[in-house]
């Protein structure tokens, strides 16, 4: 029987990444994937003949260049193309546009507040400097706070003097962003609602939380540490869609010698003695390998996969508290021609970035109240794409695919989670209903449509409760605490099985870095 | 004044940035929006139109054409098959680079070649004798770059339909007269991105039906006109050299230190030396193994470093955001540290997430995997970061070179 070092469970970008790492460190690999098709949630597949839709994840931001230099992903097929703007349509007619060119956004906010637009750069400039003080903590590894190790000690120095380094404005800046909610550290800016609702969206975005909810601003900082090139445009499409990088990953990993193996399914790991040995497939096959690593979200790693009389019960009673309660949903189109918005009619540069339906905070607090009591919004929040007017392999000539994210849609469905499955096409017609007040020709345009509640993402993609980022990014649930405090470096309870996913440090996105860091904290304690 | 080329009333009503520059006395698109960004993407993503016509162009007939261009380039012309295109440059009598250009086969007797500098009168000087009529055609054709991954299709859909087949399945460096519309053209696969694309070539009357027929074509593939910002960037990821800037041409050499070997500038590959006489051809298998030679090199710059660097300050990196040219100090990084040559144009590729130079070194340091150290201005302070000696092109996607084998579109 064939033997591996190291086996990963589930070939999302994460798996992939780590596998990739392992392999060119001359470990033999093997990549288990549930589905037909390797990715996870970062996925491209042609639902509907001739149009692709990055069925989950849609835009990359945080992909560590570092990995992408690593693992040659170039050279593996892996592009990224940066969004154009931040467009905002408004039921009144009237509109915002955000651009890379910071005259054109000045001049777009002035026609809902010059005193936006005049410090609209100065946020930027200061977002980005606290975020520059953020970045070394997502690239390496949470240090463990309650360890005498020199190193570990090291490392929360270095942390504390990033922080005690701060200039005094700044300080209270980042004081604000860990405590305040989005809106509220916003109002510290701005004053105009249209300004203000399209940003705050990015504080809630997959999180179960409304953007009056304190600890939410911390999460406006993220966008400011996506990376394409230090551009502030941070956000890409991947060519081919998202499926595009974790195709590039998959055959980087290839290429240093890793296995893949899709439709694999792991039914459950196997515990000796305390030791993780290896894996039984879902058909029944065994197969050993000294170490196993979980790219799955630490609820399906060890409640499902291990079970908790193999755990300690500390670590099991923290893991029950680690929140999931996925938030959001999705509803891909395949579209017949370019949508035309009503307050910027026409195909323009506009339509190439990102469009938030996100008139107003109230709207967005209301959208968030009736999640709060099992409803999915009756006017959600939508984080619409539509990355073939960039990537034309996408969809045939002249048509286009529709990308909408969709918050609130609460796991938790009055009634229970699966309730769902019966209120799915409600849910897709509420989307319909919404983006027809802002694009009037919506209905007729529509080719195709797929919707993916919570409850889907749960069971296709393995996603608990349906959280896209493998547990909740927010401030309690992130470094040294993600997923468990005191596990927090990709090892577990179980001796030889480790974590790699986006359950651990330093979270959910497609960012690469916890399997990349899972990888070389496996090699460095000679693990394998 | 500049010339408008004769795309102009179209690429004039595009550039609303107002960016122009001027190209071999012409008016040229900097970039036509706010800035090149978009641009560049539609090179390495979808497809790009880029105006080419500055590049001057000289026609050769007659039954010595082949003769002459062997005679005068360091390529055995000859050999060069009907519906081919080569790349090729061509050396004073010392062996010393005069230009680089393309020589395409049009018929048996037909050629044309392109040149960056005007250089039709160095091939008229030495056709005395020959049987071959030289034609000055820079002022009379207009050539469109049509480049990126989508450009296969956007060419094909441009062409009259009984070229569709024959377009896909043109290989890398091929060449085939066409159709569009009512007028003529020829399509080469060439291009200055090092991606997938094509060149197309027509008389100036018939510009105008060019650009709107690769328009239209183009619009279902996000295809977009891009200027010489954008071109600069593709340009370096490639790691193709250009004349004035990375290297200068014999002709305008102040001083002998500034002529370079087309071994140095690295166009060795393109000299053919065992044939009949050409210009320069003694000296060149002299200079050919001169150890005090120099090489032009791709170089990657180490990008933590260059964080450090700046971080050291308080500072976020900073990059320019369009391509570099000048000359920077290239350093030695083992021994005693001396300077061993010079960058000459750079980018950061947002495509490798690497930052990138071109340079010309000692042959010494130009080994592959050579550590080399290269000046940076960090907050007004002159400082070093490592650079390794790396391959060109940077980028090479396999599309560049292959052809769809049913005819399919890939």
């Amino acid at each position: 029987m064939k033997s591996y070092d190291a086996i990963i469970v589930g070939g999302g970008h994460n798996g992939l990444v780590c596998a990739a790492y392992l392999a060119k460190a001359g470990r033999k690999v093997l990549v288990l994937e549930k589905r037909h098709v390797v990715g996870g949630a970062a996925v491209s597949e042609e639902i509907f003949p001739g149009f692709t839709y990055s069925v989950c994840s849609y835009v990359v931001s945080l992909l560590r260049p570092w990995i992408i230099r690593d693992l040659n992903l170039v050279e593996h097929g892996y592009q990224t193309i940066p969004l154009e703007c931040s467009f905002s349509p408004y039921p009144d007619g009237r509109s915002l546009c955000r651009w890379s060119d910071a005259d054109e956004t000045r001049r777009e906010i002035s026609r809902f507040s010059t005193r936006d637009a005049e410090i609209y750069g100065t946020y930027g400039a200061t977002m980005a400097r606290l975020a520059a003080f953020a970045k070394p903590i997502i690239d390496s590894p949470a240090p463990n706070p309650a360890s005498l190790k020199p190193r570990e000690l090291f490392e929360m120095l270095k942390l504390g003097k990033n922080l005690r380094d701060l200039p005094a404005d700044l300080l209270e800046q980042e004081l604000g962003l860990m405590t305040m909610s989005a809106v509220d550290f916003l109002d510290a800016w701005f004053e105009s609602d249209q300004l203000k609702a399209p940003m705050a969206c990015s504080g809630i975005i997959g999180t179960f939380q409304g953007v009056r909810s304190p600890g939410t601003a911390y999460v406006l900082l993220h966008h400011y540490m996506g990376e394409i090139d230090g551009a502030f445009r941070s956000w890409g499409f991947a060519r081919g869609g998202t499926g595009g990088v974790s195709n590039a990953i998959a055959s980087s990993a290839q290429s240093f010698g890793a296995e893949i193996r899709t439709s694999a399914g792991v039914e459950q790991m196997i515990v000796e003695r305390g030791k993780c040995r290896g894996v039984v497939l879902q058909d029944g096959e065994e197969i050993r390998a000294s170490t196993v690593v979980s790219g799955l979200d630490p609820r399906l790693t060890f409640m499902r996969l291990v079970g908790e009389e193999y755990l300690p019960t500390e670590f099991v009673s923290e893991l029950k508290r680690f929140r999931f309660r996925g938030s959001s949903g999705k509803v891909n189109l395949a579209l017949d021609r370019i949508p035309e918005f009503a307050c910027r009619p026409g195909d323009s540069a506009h339509l190439r970035g990102d469009i938030a339906i996100a008139p107003s905070i109230e709207y967005l607090e209301r959208a968030y109240d009736e999640a709060k009591y099992g409803k999915f919004s009756r006017r959600p929040y939508i984080n619409v794409v539509i990355p073939s007017l960039v990537d034309s392999t996408l969809a045939p000539p002249g048509k286009h695919i529709m990308s909408c994210f969709v918050q609130y849609a609460p796991y938790d469905l009055e009634g229970g989670a699966d309730k769902w499955p019966e209120q799915r096409e409600a849910f897709g017609d509420t989307v319909i209903d919404t983006l027809e007040e802002y694009i009037p020709d919506i209905r007729e345009i529509i080719l195709h449509r797929q919707v993916l509640t919570p409850w889907d993402l749960e069971q296709e993609f393995g996603l608990t409760e349906g959280n896209i980022f493998h547990g909740e990014l927010s401030l309690e649930q992130l470094a040294f605490l993600r997923p468990v405090s005191g596990w927090a470096q990709y090892k577990t309870p179980i001796h030889s099985l480790w974590m790699c996913g986006s359950g651990t440090h330093p979270g959910g996105g497609i960012m690469g870095a916890p399997g990349a860091l899972a990888a070389s904290a496996m090699l460095e304690s000679g693990a394998l | 004044m500049p010339l408008p080329s004769p795309f102009h009333p179209r690429t004039a009503d595009l550039c609303t940035s107002l960016a122009w520059k001027t190209w071999a006395g012409y008016f040229a698109v900097e970039h036509y929006g706010t800035c090149h960004e978009r641009e560049y993407y539609a090179i390495r993503h979808a497809a790009a139109m880029i105006d080419v016509t500055p590049l001057y162009k000289i026609d050769l007939r007659g039954p010595d054409a082949a003769r002459l261009l062997a005679r005068v380039t360091v390529r055995d012309i000859t050999k060069l098959a009907v519906g081919r295109c080569t790349y090729l440059c061509w050396c004073d009598d010392d062996g010393m680079l005069l230009d680089d250009g393309t020589v395409t086969r049009l018929s048996d007797e037909h050629f044309r070649l392109t040149a960056a500098e005007p250089y039709f009168h160095w091939f008229e000087t030495h056709a005395a004798g020959m049987e071959v009529e030289l034609r000055d055609t820079s002022a009379e054709l207009a050539s469109l770059a049509v480049q990126g991954p989508r450009s296969r299709e956007v060419v094909a859909a441009a062409l009259a339909p009984e070229f569709h087949a024959e377009l896909r399945s043109l290989p890398f460096f091929g060449a085939m007269p066409a159709r569009i519309r009512d007028f003529d053209c020829v399509v080469t696969r060439t291009g200055y991105t090092g991606d997938l694309g094509y060149e197309l070539w027509c008389a100036n009357e018939s510009a105008l039906g060019l650009w709107d027929a690769v328009d239209i074509a183009g619009y279902a593939h996000g295809l977009l006109p891009a200027g010489l910002s954008a071109l600069d960037v593709a340009r370096v990821e490639a790691g193709f050299i250009l004349a004035g800037v990375d290297y200068s041409s014999a002709r305008d050499a102040a001083i002998p230190s500034q002529k370079n070997t087309p071994f140095e500038i690295g166009l060795g590959w393109t000299v053919e030396l065992e044939r009949d006489a050409f210009i320069g051809q003694r000296a060149l298998i002299e200079r050919k193994g001169d150890p005090a030679a120099r090489r032009t090199v791709g170089l990657v710059l180490d990008w933590t470093e260059l964080e450090h660097l700046y971080e050291a300050e308080g500072l976020p990196p900073e990059l320019p955001s369009t391509a570099w040219r000048g000359g920077v100090p290239v350093y030695s990084k083992t021994g005693r540290v001396r300077q061993v040559g010079r960058a000459t144009s750079g980018v950061w590729s947002p495509t490798l997430k690497q930052n990138l130079a071109l340079g010309l070194v000692e042959k010494a340091s130009a080994k592959l995997g050579t550590q080399l150290e290269m000046e940076v201005l960090v907050e007004y302070q002159r400082k070093r970061v490592s650079a390794t000696v790396s391959k060109r092109p940077f980028f090479d996607p396999a599309r560049k070179r292959s052809t769809p084998q049913n005819g399919s579109l890939v």
